[in-house]
């Protein structure tokens, strides 16, 4: 079959992208491990990360689990298979509250709990007006750290559950 | 063959001549009605309060960036496939755009992450990558002040930016293949939008808004690079013209060295 010089440069393109993409992909897959920004705590329990290793810690604050002394802050971060107690002197930043996404920089000491020297808070895909939160706060449909269940339909997440939605850090790591 | 090529650009520049003034009108009605609605008349976020308005714009400079990055990519292909003369000039009119809204982007997310996230920046793969894009903007602008040759240039050109577009969808998956600081896609996703219409609807008429800028901007920038080769041509054709009357006229041959210098470089 007679190619035109047309479809022959365009075929020849298209397999040397085919080639790259194939190529990228592989670095991407065997680098995998290296370019998450964070571990969550059920990684954390996995791998037995060596005291003193300064890792990542992502997932979300557990509810009830804040506990302020001073300007030390002892929190659990959670991605609802496993929990890891952490605490952090300094200033947090604004969005930092229970059932928020959260990445912490530090190492996991002696004691089993994770000293962070960097917090920093996750936000996550969902946008809502001030108002509209306040209505349904009000009216006391508001699932803090859930989806919205107004934008959603979805049905109310409880307590438990409220851990392993899709917008949770710690649930997407695999 | 210069001649030959000159008829689709003269097309094309009596058509955005009549079109750019539409697309500039268009482009401040819409620019005006979006800033109005994301800066005073949509509601504030129940969890970023008024810094949820950095995103009307950040968000809109990230999917121009992306988009711009695209056109040069078929651009490229335009190029090396189809040698068509429009496509090279429309690939080198995109890229410092493309250039400046990626800036824009890195620029407005480092300033809404600082009150949100706590820092200005983390290299996790999502900024990683957008830095990435602006560093292949970077050296594609770089490359086209290489090589003197807009032919030359345009092909090798074409090649690089058609290599650097696997970072396109690295860039838009990478929040959903690796955990990142940065959050997962609020509109372009399965699901549906993640957002309201009172926040929705101003941040798609100010990606509307940007989006007539970059024409407006991308056929006023392609227009002028056409009258650059032009002028480009006639001075050559008026070098060679000139030395060739001096030849006739003086009866001396051009030696080597003489043909070696480009007449355009003798008039520039």
């Amino acid at each position: 079959m007679a190619m035109t010089r047309k479809q022959r440069r365009l075929s020849m393109i298209g397999g040397a992208g085919a080639v790259l993409a194939v190529a990228a992909g592989l670095i991407l897959y065997a680098l995998k491990d290296e370019i998450v920004f964070f571990q969550s705590p059920s990684d954390v329990a996995e791998h037995t990360v060596p005291h003193g290793q300064r890792i990542r810690l992502g997932g979300l604050v557990k509810d009830g689990s804040i506990d302020r002394q001073g300007e030390t802050v002892r929190f659990v971060v959670t991605d609802g298979a496993a929990d890891l107690s952490a605490t952090y002197t300094g200033i947090l930043p604004d969005l930092f509250r229970e059932g928020q996404g959260v990445v912490a920089e530090g190492t996991v000491g002696n004691d089993g709990i994770f000293h962070a020297d960097t917090v920093l808070a996750k936000h996550d895909e969902n946008y809502m007006p001030k108002e509209v939160v306040e209505a349904l706060k009000a009216r006391g449909e508001w699932q803090m750290g859930a989806d919205n269940p107004a934008a959603k339909g979805a049905p109310a997440a409880d307590k438990t559950s409220q851990a392993e939605t899709p917008s949770a850090p710690a649930s997407r790591t695999n | 063959m210069a001649l030959i090529d000159l008829a689709n650009p003269t097309r094309f520049l009596r058509l955005t001549d009549r079109l750019l003034p539409w697309l500039v009108g268009a482009t401040v009605v819409t620019m005006v009605a979006g800033l109005y609605l994301s800066l005073y008349a949509s509601p504030e976020d129940y969890q970023q309060g008024a810094t949820v308005r950095i995103m009307y714009i950040h968000v809109p400079f990230a999917w121009l960036a992306m988009f711009a990055y695209t056109v040069m990519a078929l651009a490229s292909l335009g190029t090396l496939v189809w040698k068509h003369p429009l496509s090279d000039v429309s690939a080198k009119a995109a890229a410092p755009i493309g250039a400046a809204f990626t800036f824009l982007c890195l620029v407005t997310g480092s300033l809404w992450g600082k009150p949100m996230w706590g820092t200005w920046w983390v290299w996790d793969a999502r900024l990683t990558s957008v830095l990435v894009l602006f560093i292949m903007y970077l050296g594609i602008i770089a490359l086209w002040r290489t090589i003197e040759d807009p032919i030359r240039a345009g092909k090798a050109v074409a090649v690089l930016t058609l290599v650097g577009y696997l970072n396109v969808p690295i860039i838009k998956f990478s929040v959903d293949w690796w955990n990142t600081l940065h959050q997962p896609a609020s509109i372009m996703r399965m699901d549906g939008p993640s957002m309201p219409p009172s926040m929705l609807v101003p941040l798609l008429v100010m990606a509307l808004a940007f989006t007539f800028l970059f024409m407006t901007l991308h056929f006023m920038t392609m227009r002028s690079e056409i009258l650059r080769r032009r002028i480009r041509t006639m001075r050559q054709r008026e070098a060679s013209g000139a030395a060739g009357v001096a030849t006739a006229t003086t009866g001396a041959r051009p030696g080597p060295a003489h043909s070696d210098t480009k007449p355009a470089e003798a008039h520039s």
